[in-house]
């Protein structure tokens, strides 16, 4: 209502106003930005897909499905179990002790320190010959520890875990600050009621952290699809190109010169993609 | 009561304790390695058995074929961080006065742009933009980098930046014109010592963004004087047999900075880039 009041003098057909011109010119900037290296690219990019053969081609390729797969598992095993420990482990994080305090300045370091390193530190702990892992694991018990990378299963769970590694810091940040934003008396009056721990909250936490759950889960899966140095720089991908993701498969295309394919890869994920980008930013822009 | 009361603080411990482990293990086994002499590094063992600076020696000396060119790299790494953080300030903070305080005609649509950008999964963009690069011919130069770390840091600030200027009075842009200000007058001398927090907060933001990436960085450079640190490390991995004490020695160096820049502005960061979260 402000808005208006101030644009009144700026008729219909009149020149720009000062703040008006001023306002287009300080949007410049962005949207040279946006059309140059979002919007070119992004047209540019479906353009290079348009050709039928590259999904048959797709299609036909074996490591195309199993990342395809490998990516639904990441999005739904890792982010769920994310989210979950996150909203757990907010709930301890609330706590106004002076060690709590500490432990929450160290936990927070995934997120502030870069992921090659790390990720190659857990890369090179699970080397099965020198690895501190299988090391410790022989002699503990005289056995030989698994071949962690070289099977593809673990190897993509390992990759999960590094991802939840990296970023449960991020995601319990914030559910802790939505914790914080719940007014204390709520949890007073029932104490006073004698609500145990589980009622407090299933009756005053959940409800109040619902929406902002849902919507962090979901923009942790947009990103997360994203998420190229968890799996590449843990396990390249391999054994055999078995635990690729669409993120590390695009750039893998790209490496091998078959821009089309990767991307009509990154094509075919849009259906998908789409309705939650939708969903975001009908959140967002509220 | 104080049993009870050492019941609740062992309860807190025991998830204390493992989210402590769970967290340093990564990191003390980065620490352990570049501590350890290339012989004693792949033993095995959970404590160094010889702890030496030799590695760190070693790379600042640049004495190694990996390491030649260490502080040049390690300056690509400031120099396009530091970049990265002053264009998405200057970029975003413009965007977002222009949207939220001025107002402007289409503002809306703006932001909506922004906001689908920022929602394109980073390694999906990167092959489009690959592409483009070589069609605008910035391959292989450094701005290539700057431009697409800008790209991707901008919607994130915008939207926080607005975030936090909707909440400023507009009574204080109505005072300011009555005073006969200009657009300009009114962003310098009133708008952005009122951002200080949030100002930090992105372009710390955006900076650590710069830092930190790695898949567009190794995309869009390639030549040994021009990539960053962090493609540098990864070039440990072309080869078996790599020295990793070193590269751990050297990741842990390239580590620290933003490290140290977000416990700087730990209290901006997460009051600055959780305040949007939470109103959704």
């Amino acid at each position: 209502m402000n808005a208006q009041t101030l644009n009144l003098p700026t008729k219909p057909n009149a020149p720009l106003s000062m703040w008006q011109w001023w306002g287009r010119a300080m949007v410049v900037p962005y949207l040279l930005i946006f059309v140059i290296f979002v919007l070119y690219p992004v047209g540019y990019g479906l353009w290079l897909a348009r050709h039928p053969q590259s999904y048959v081609e797709l299609m036909n390729d074996p490591i195309f499905f199993r990342s395809a797969l490998n990516t639904l598992v990441f999005l739904v095993v890792a982010i769920n179990i994310k989210m979950l420990v996150a909203l757990g482990l907010s709930g301890f994080f609330v706590n106004t002790r002076w060690w709590v305090k500490w432990v929450a300045a160290i936990f927070i370091l995934p997120w502030a320190v870069p992921s090659i390193p790390t990720i190659l530190s857990v890369r090179f702990m699970l080397n099965p010959e020198w690895g501190i892992i299988n090391s410790a694991i022989f002699r503990w018990t005289g056995l030989d520890g698994p071949n962690w990378l070289n099977d593809p299963t673990l190897a993509l769970s390992l990759s999960m875990l590094m991802h939840v590694w990296k970023s449960l810091p991020f995601w319990t940040l914030i559910l802790v600050a939505g914790r914080l934003a719940i007014p204390a008396e709520q949890y007073e009056a029932a104490s006073v009621d004698g609500a145990t721990t589980w009622q407090k909250f299933t009756f005053i936490t959940w409800p109040s952290m619902r929406s902002l759950y849902l919507t962090s889960t979901i923009l942790s899966m947009i990103w997360t699809l994203g998420d190229f140095n968890s799996v590449y720089l843990l396990t390249g991908g391999g054994p055999a190109d078995m635990t690729h993701v669409l993120a590390t498969l695009g750039i893998r295309y790209l490496r091998l010169d078959q821009v089309d394919l990767a991307m009509a890869s990154i094509v075919v994920a849009l259906p998908f993609v789409l309705p939650l980008v939708y969903f975001m930013m009908k959140r967002l822009s509220k | 009561m104080s049993l009870k009361k050492i019941a609740t603080e062992a309860k807190l411990l025991l998830i204390g304790i493992p989210v402590l482990i769970w967290t340093l293990f990564p990191i003390y086994h980065m620490v352990l390695f570049a501590i350890s002499p290339r012989d004693t590094a792949t033993s095995g063992h959970l404590w160094p058995e010889s702890p030496t600076l030799q590695n760190f020696e070693i790379v600042f000396k640049r004495d190694h074929f990996y390491l030649d060119h260490f502080w040049q790299q390690l300056g690509n790494s400031f120099v396009i961080a530091l970049s990265v953080g002053a264009l998405t300030l200057f970029v975003a903070t413009t965007a977002a006065f222009a949207i939220s305080r001025l107002k402007v005609r289409g503002g809306r649509t703006v932001m909506n742009l922004a906001l689908f950008t920022y929602f394109i999964p980073a390694a999906f963009l990167a092959v489009p933009m690959y592409k483009t690069m070589g069609l605008y011919g910035l391959l292989n130069n450094q701005w290539s980098l700057i431009l697409a770390m800008v790209t991707i840091a901008s919607p994130y600030c915008i939207w926080v930046l607005k975030q936090a200027s909707d909440k400023l009075p507009y009574e204080l842009d109505e005072a300011a014109r009555m005073d006969g200000a200009t657009p300009l007058q009114l962003f310098w001398m009133v708008y952005l010592p009122l951002m200080v927090p949030s100002l930090v907060a992105v372009g710390t933001y955006a900076l650590l963004l710069a830092w930190n990436e790695y898949l567009y960085a190794f995309l869009l450079l390639s030549k040994d004087q021009d990539v960053t640190l962090s493609v540098a490390l990864g070039n440990f991995l072309s080869a078996d047999d790599s020295p990793w004490e070193l590269l751990m020695a050297t990741g842990l160096i390239y580590a620290l900075p933003p490290a140290a820049i977000y416990y700087s502005f730990k209290r901006y960061m997460v009051s600055g880039l959780t305040a949007g979260a939470v109103k959704s």
